[in-house]
């Protein structure tokens, strides 16, 4: 289940605004890949597109998992292949009990199409819930609706572990959490962590990775890849910073 | 899950029961014609027994109504030939169509709703009458013991005069709207209900089994008392369609909330899409006393009812709790609510929800009254449209009047789409497009929904379930 992005150039559909200029990036299966890099330099566009979110639209290169094109496929097929965002700003839904939409969730991706019992979905679902610290009743609200920053995090993490997909991209999972809650946050990704499971995790900063060990952090400066290497990368750039990366970006990175 | 229990335990005992219950006795069959005159009005009277005093309230109603033009706002009514209209029938000579002739439509919904099937045959016009006396019968020894009087109309006039006649048409005048007038002179059928000082009835009252030949007809009149510190919760109509060869459904209701007293009035309307559905809904409530109106509209061509509470007690409260939904080219929701502050220290709560879809037009007309005494008083009204299509269309026409300065209102308003970004979030979690506007739109209706009674709720979101499906992609 690797996931390949190859030369991918998107752009916003509404004003043409190109944002992707040319996107590389492979991450096998079994591993756990970090990017990083300043805001504004296309990583939230680059995994929403990969998703499928429709005010992108891909004008070159491709995206497969596990071999097959994602890109002419609905969010919601690649969502049944195994593909899970873990979102920065994720939608409230009002009148929705979280509950009722994870358990939808869980039955409409279930690789047999048949509906978990109901058992078995509450076990699991404590089971989770009691992983990532979260009080009982935040099931019984309405997705999202009235959450806390914090709480939003925990429930897409929540979700992540429900739905049990092959890979999970976690758009800054790590965004606006004090020490413990990123601390429990990162338990409940290792938590998933096993040789079929991959994760692409979007963090400015280095301390999530300190809890989520990865195996390769790539930089993206102005839509591409410009750097890559292992876990020391992100400390090298917790010390640095991203003073170098902006000169880059000023002077184009285009070879 | 426990939910479908429910439903099912209900289903079971309902067949169970309607075995017993079930009558298809021929009556003597008996209709006025085509068309209205004063010897209509007498001859219904007549054939009802009923006393002088309740003949000159439908003649005076009648002279009223010669007197009275259609509404001049709100849809079109220009198709509606009043002269063309059957004024009265008994129950039983509702002509029965096969059920070979229902169409497949209505057959499919039924099946997917879940509903019953010896109701089946009633809701499609298939079955002229249809009664569960049995059941029915001990529902009332309950009532009775509380005091509690729970019966059609018709017969209320013939057992309890005096209660009738004190508060029969004070509430809804015949002068108010040529519907109202046009039902005072004709009205068969509807509900009666009192409930004595201090008294609770704690189960919901409901035409039991939800559909009742004395209970139903076109010119429905129900009145309800809810005495000094009783309560009262009663819940009509049907969530599955209900055909009607009846082209005009103009149905008054008045409610008089006492002193400390509580009533909701849950009504959910799903007619076939011949029907006008015309409604005069009101209610007066005194000191303190509490009046909700719990109000669903599905079917229908052209839907028109605004339910109002009289505020005329210090500290009275009202509330309106609506959903409209139209779903296709000729289905016209035009439904709100009024307000009517005439005491200090009132409040008031107005929430409308609407749906509309493939060319359904779903309007809020609404007016919030202050007058001089409403010192002290609060109004909160808020209006929520999801258009599905663009094909379908909805306004927003509020109306407030305020008397005085030291009161507090509220208007918000919101006319949406289904939301780009919710249906992509629920649809990355593997939800297809269609689950994820049903899913959408079901919580858009929760507020609603919570409201019913659990039967009720389980069959409207199969509807709207069901009603959605095909509707993208």
């Amino acid at each position: 289940m690797t996931l390949v992005v190859k030369n991918l150039h998107a752009k916003v559909k509404e004003s043409g605004e190109e944002i992707l200029k040319g996107v590389d990036l492979t991450v096998p299966t079994g591993e756990v890949h970090a990017i990083m890099g300043p805001n504004g330099n296309g990583k939230s566009t680059l995994v929403s597109t990969i998703m499928g979110y429709p005010a992108y639209e891909v004008t070159a290169g491709s995206v497969t998992f596990d071999g097959e094109d994602v890109l002419n496929k609905s969010v919601t097929e690649r969502a049944r292949m195994g593909m899970f965002l873990g979102m920065q700003y994720p939608a409230e839904i009002p009148g929705v009990k979280n509950v009722d939409f994870i358990r939808q969730a869980m039955n409409a991706t279930q690789p047999d199409g048949k509906p978990v019992p109901v058992m078995q979905f509450l076990q699991e679902l404590n089971e989770a819930k009691e992983l990532l610290q979260m009080p009982d009743d935040i099931t019984d609200r309405y997705l999202n609706v009235g959450f806390s920053g914090g709480e939003k995090k925990r429930n897409e993490v929540l979700q992540m572990m429900m739905l049990k997909p092959k890979l999970a991209i976690l758009d800054e999972i790590d965004s606006g959490l004090d020490i413990d809650a990123l601390r429990i946050v990162a338990n409940g990704i290792n938590h998933m962590r096993t040789p079929q499971f991959s994760a692409l995790l979007i963090t400015h900063y280095e301390r999530l990775l300190e809890y989520v060990k990865p195996d390769r952090v790539l930089v993206m400066v102005d839509g591409r890849v410009v750097q890559s290497g292992g876990p020391e990368l992100a400390d090298e750039l917790e010390e640095g910073g991203y003073a170098k990366f902006e000169q880059l970006r000023k002077d184009g990175v285009h070879e | 899950m426990s939910q479908e229990e429910d439903k099912k335990a209900i289903q079971k005992f309902s067949q169970e029961h309607y075995e017993y219950g079930f009558h298809d006795d021929v009556q003597p069959i008996f209709s006025t014609g085509i068309g209205l005159t004063e010897d209509t009005v007498r001859e219904i009277s007549r054939r009802k027994n009923e006393p002088q005093w309740m003949l000159d309230i439908r003649l005076n109603a009648y002279h009223q109504y010669l007197k009275m033009k259609l509404p001049d706002f709100g849809p079109d009514l220009s198709k509606l030939d009043l002269s063309q209209l059957r004024y009265f029938q008994r129950p039983t000579d509702h002509v029965a169509r096969s059920w070979a002739d229902v169409p497949e439509e209505m057959k499919t919904t039924f099946e997917k709703m879940g509903v019953p099937e010896a109701e089946r045959q009633y809701l499609a016009g298939a079955t002229a009458q249809y009664e569960s006396e049995v059941v029915y019968a001990n529902l009332k020894r309950d009532l009775s013991r509380h005091g509690i009087i729970f019966m059609d109309t018709d017969t209320a006039v013939q057992k309890y005069p005096e209660i009738v006649k004190k508060y029969f048409a004070t509430l809804v005048h015949p002068d108010d709207n040529i519907f109202a007038a046009l039902n005072t002179a004709v009205w068969s059928g509807g509900t009666f209900i009192y409930v004595p000082k201090g008294v609770h009835a704690d189960e919901p009252l409901q035409s039991f089994f939800r559909i009742n030949a004395e209970n139903t007809g076109q010119f429905e009149r129900t009145l309800i008392v809810v005495d000094e510190d009783a309560s009262v919760n009663y819940v009509e109509g049907c969530t599955a369609p209900v055909y009607s060869e009846d082209s005009l459904h103009a149905a008054v209701v008045e409610v008089f909330v006492k002193p400390r007293g509580f009533c909701r009035y849950t009504t959910i309307q799903n007619w076939s899409p011949n029907v006008y559905s015309l409604e005069t809904k009101r209610a007066v409530a005194d000191e303190n006393a509490v009046m909700e109106w719990v109000d669903g509209n599905l079917g229908s061509k052209v839907t028109m009812k605004y339910p109002s509470v009289y505020l005329r007690g210090r500290g009275a409260k009202g509330t309106m709790l609506s959903i409209a939904f139209a779903n296709g080219k000729v289905v016209d929701q035009d439904t709100g609510a009024r307000m009517i502050h005439q005491a200090p220290d009132t409040s008031s709560t107005i929430i409308s929800k609407s749906l509309c879809r493939a060319g359904g037009v779903c309007d809020y007309r609404g007016e919030v009254k202050m007058d001089e005494n409403a010192h002290g008083s609060s109004s909160h009204v808020e209006c929520d449209t999801i258009i599905m299509d663009d094909d379908s269309s909805s306004d927003t026409i509020p109306l407030n009047k305020v008397a005085v300065g030291d009161v507090a209102m509220e208007h918000e308003a919101k006319v949406s789409k289904v939301s780009e970004e919710e249906l992509y979030y629920l649809m990355s979690r593997g939800l297809s497009e269609e689950a994820a506007t049903k899913m959408i739109v079901m919580g858009f209706i929760e507020p609603f929904t919570k409201q019913l009674p659990m039967e009720y709720a389980v069959e409207l979101n199969r509807l709207i379930d069901f009603q959605m499906e095909g509707s993208v992609g």
